[in-house]
């Protein structure tokens, strides 16, 4: 073949340069996440030291204390990898709370029947609004805003005030420490850290995680590359919703009881822990373990306006929105050099 | 010499739409080892044919046999897992993930549904080597132009066969119009790609606009219009006269007379004078003079910088140095609406995206640039607007002439029309034309050279882009020659000037 002869100078031209491939790696956004959470803790060092700020124990307490939204992220990094959004985060957590509170409270089921229940109604409530979003073709956002309100709704069906949890077994899981040395983990993060696992281990090792990605690329071309994209899209709200309802449970572990007002916006949160991340919001692109730097920034933003002691606690959503804003610019910046 | 088994016969394809009959009757046959090229003009129903084959229609009457079944897809991807791929114009690959990820997706190797990524990558790269490509398998597609992406395309659907040895292989590639948007080198990348595949066995159905390149690669041709079949010849026995005819079933009195056409001597005062105009990571500062009634053709390898040399002149970027005049007056073009009041209209090369817009009637879309000429506080009085568009459909021979039918259901030519009659009917001074006869009919294109030699005769000036070379020599009178990016030569057109001397300009970028 005549052209293959050629090919030296054609590749030439194909590769880029350096600097524009280091500009254009995928990695690159969660690898800026990871350095600001560093550059982060390092300020908190420095300026609370005699505080206390360098135990380890402060450092895992943003493990313990973000466990439900790292969770709850997990799952809306799966949404968004696939192009979509889930809105209806906040109000399945605050639904499982109440649900579990309700059983635990005052039907008397024990907890560890309460749990695969409330789990189950997550995933089919996740279920359904997949199967919606996909049979019927509308968009995500409306889908999951309807499971939004009917959500909150329902929680108010079950009881219009806060259900708090005596129950003893569930005390005793929630005060449960795991040791690592001499600090330690409580059972939620363990959890979180558990999930956050199996999150990169399915998009990364399985058919199914692959297809997240396509279908996020390029919806289109998935389907006519033959990927069953329907199933995926499906489950993926699936999951998410199964995600929702962990995260309700872990919120209800750490706060120990159920309220209608619980975790009001939390998918807010979780979205932002994933752009943070470094995942694209039109999808396609982003790691999992973006997620969890994105969700250890909030929670370091939170834990630094506390020990600076004389900031109200607003100040976290006005730290957490123009972080936002710069990492959407980032984003920005990165696709359209990736485009040229 | 008894000839092979075909591996795929069909026989008596009817296919009918509300109120049209696409296909009827159509017999079609591929042989193993061979390029067949598909002809015939735009819906003539090859792209019917195609779509029935591959599943994407449902078939009305007659039978497909594939390998001595008969056979019938309910979907495309049933199509592939039967061995029968289909690559598009378009590429249908995700763009965020690897190459060697959009080649197995969805068959990856796995054990124990853990993907193995190492024997992915390496099969990929494998695959690649056998294919006699150069491609890092490990980079993202996006880093790919879209020439490389299509070959990836091709390569993946090659490898139909599953990574475990499972899956038939691909018997049959369809090609539809792959090269319409490639350049020359990435065409010949694509050619010795195919013919890789023909020698391994794979039965090839290309589909092209490209004459030549029917000529160069294919060994059987099929050609169809309105939806019949006209007959099937080997490559060799049948010369281009004698195939055009057959394609559009009349002489080519109509293409000849373009051939011999002198062009007319009277070209007029100067009408645009660019000045040192350029914009970094566009095209180097040119200088250039357009006069009335002047047809200035611009030749160059796609990305050589025609299109972005034509954007600066209608305020569609930005300059960063120089100055433009038009008719004598300096203008600075911020926006193509300062351009459109100077007089200069853009017909876009990219037709679907940039010009028309498909979900709006012909009327609405030919209207477009004349209400915005006039503001949107002044509407064109109803009868004044319908005269004008049934005037321009029946000029510009628009068909179906309709003016209430949507623009997205019309052929690629007629599209192309209806953008041209947007254009003309501000009547501008200086009319550009990128790639106008991309992607249309044998019969449409000379009507549109027709056209544009009226034009200039009438006294507008034309700037004419275009990647056949044989279009721009026998329609202008002066050629701007691009070359990475930079205007590198200006002929004046004369018996002297040849498509050779022309490509000696590009291939050595000096002005001799």
């Amino acid at each position: 073949m005549s052209t293959t002869t050629q090919r030296p100078t054609a590749a030439d031209s194909r590769t880029t340069g350096k600097a524009a491939r280091v500009l254009g790696d995928r990695r690159l956004p969660v690898l800026v996440t990871a350095g600001l959470f560093l550059v982060m803790y390092g300020v908190g060092l420095s300026r609370y030291q005699n505080y206390g700020f360098a135990e380890a124990q402060v450092f895992l307490n943003l493990f313990i204390d973000n466990s439900y939204l790292l969770v709850a992220a997990v799952g809306a990094t799966f949404v968004i990898l696939s192009g979509g959004i889930d809105l209806s985060v906040g109000s399945v957590i605050g639904f499982t709370t109440m649900f579990t509170a309700w059983l635990v409270e005052r039907q008397g089921l024990p907890i560890v029947v309460v749990i695969p229940m409330a789990l189950a109604v997550g995933a089919f409530g996740g279920f359904l609004m997949g199967y919606v979003i996909q049979n019927f073709e509308i968009q995500p956002f409306i889908v999951t805003l309807a499971g939004l309100f009917l959500f909150r709704g329902l929680c108010l069906v079950i009881s219009k005030e806060s259900i708090s949890i005596g129950d003893a077994s569930v005390s005793s899981m929630a005060q449960t420490q795991v040791s690592l040395g001499g600090a330690f983990l409580s059972i939620g993060a363990i959890v979180a850290l558990v999930v956050l696992a199996a999150a990169f281990y399915v998009l990364h090792y399985t058919r199914f995680g692959r297809r997240v990605y396509a279908i996020g690329g390029n919806e289109q071309s998935a389907l006519l590359m033959g990927l069953p994209q329907g199933g995926t899209k499906i489950a993926v709200y699936t999951m998410s919703g199964f995600c929702s309802a962990l995260a309700g449970l872990l919120f209800t572990l750490y706060i120990q009881s159920g309220d209608p007002l619980h975790a009001t916006g939390m998918e807010l949160d979780a979205i932002a822990a994933v752009v943070i991340g470094g995942t694209l919001l039109t999808g396609g692109s982003g790691y999992v373990i973006g997620t969890l730097f994105g969700v250890l920034v909030l929670g370091l933003i939170k834990s630094l306006i506390q020990f600076e002691g004389t900031l109200s606690s607003w100040w976290t959503k006005i730290a957490t929105g123009v972080l936002l804003c710069a990492f959407i610019l980032i984003q920005r910046a990165m696709t359209s050099r990736r485009k040229t | 010499m008894a000839e092979p088994l075909p591996v795929l016969e069909m026989t008596g394809i009817v296919k009918e739409f509300p109120g049209v009959r696409a296909l009827s009757g159509v017999d079609f046959r591929l042989f193993p080892g061979e390029i067949h090229a598909l002809l015939g003009e735009n819906g003539a129903g090859k792209s019917t044919l195609i779509k029935v084959l591959t599943g994407v229609h449902s078939l009305d009457g007659g039978t497909i046999t594939l390998s001595g079944t008969t056979v019938r897809f309910a979907s495309p991807s049933q199509a592939q897992q039967a061995g029968v791929s289909t690559v598009y114009q378009e590429v249908n690959l995700c763009p965020n993930l690897s190459v060697a990820e959009n080649i197995f997706i969805g068959r990856e190797p796995t054990r124990f549904g853990r993907i193995q990524w190492k024997r992915l990558r390496r099969e990929a790269a494998e695959l690649v080597d056998r294919l006699g490509l150069d491609i890092d398998v490990t980079a993202p597609l996006s880093s790919y132009p879209l020439a490389v992406q299509q070959l990836v395309a091709i390569v993946r659907s090659v490898g139909t066969g599953d990574a475990d040895g499972q899956g038939a292989g691909t018997k049959v590639l369809i090609l539809d119009e792959p090269t319409s948007s490639l350049d020359r080198d990435e065409v010949l990348e694509l050619f010795a790609l195919m013919r890789r595949l023909k020698d391994e066995g794979v039965a090839i159905l290309f589909v092209s606009h490209f004459l030549d390149q029917i000529y160069e690669v294919c060994d059987r041709m099929t050609v169809l219009r309105n939806g019949t079949l006209v007959g099937e010849h080997m490559v060799r026995d049948l010369d281009q006269v004698g195939l055009v005819q057959l394609m559009i079933g009349k002489a080519l009195d109509q293409l000849e007379e373009l051939h011999d056409q002198q062009l007319h001597s009277d070209v007029g005062e100067l009408l645009l004078k660019a000045d040192g105009l350029g914009r970094v990571g566009g095209i180097a500062p040119f200088d250039l003079e357009i006069k009335k009634g002047e047809v200035i053709g611009l030749a160059g390898l796609l990305g050589s910088g025609r299109t972005e040399l034509a954007r600066l002149l209608f305020g569609a970027d930005h300059p960063d140095s120089g100055k433009l005049t038009i008719g004598g007056k300096q203008v600075s073009m911020s926006a193509p609406n300062d351009a459109i009041a100077a007089g200069v209209a853009f017909c876009s090369e990219n037709r679907k995206t940039e010009g028309l817009v498909p979900d709006l009637t012909v009327r609405e879309n030919i209207i477009l640039a004349l209400q915005a000429t006039r503001g949107w506080t002044r509407p064109i009085p109803v009868a004044q607007r319908d005269e004008l568009v049934a005037k321009y459909i029946k000029a510009l021979d628009i068909r179906p002439a309709n003016p209430e039918a949507r623009v997205g259901q019309l052929s690629g030519g007629n599209q192309q029309k209806v953008l041209l009659a947007r254009w003309l009917i501000t009547q501008p001074k200086l009319l550009i034309l990128d790639e106008p006869t991309r992607g249309i009919d044998i019969g449409a294109k000379a009507e549109i050279q027709k056209l544009v030699v009226s034009l200039s005769e009438e006294g507008m000036a034309v700037l004419y882009i275009a990647a056949e070379l044989e279009e721009v020599l026998r329609l202008s009178h002066t050629i701007g020659v691009l070359r990475d990016r930079k205007l590198v030569a200006q002929l004046a057109n004369g018996p002297e000037i040849t498509t050779t001397r022309i490509l000696e300009t590009i291939a050595s970028g000096e002005h001799q």
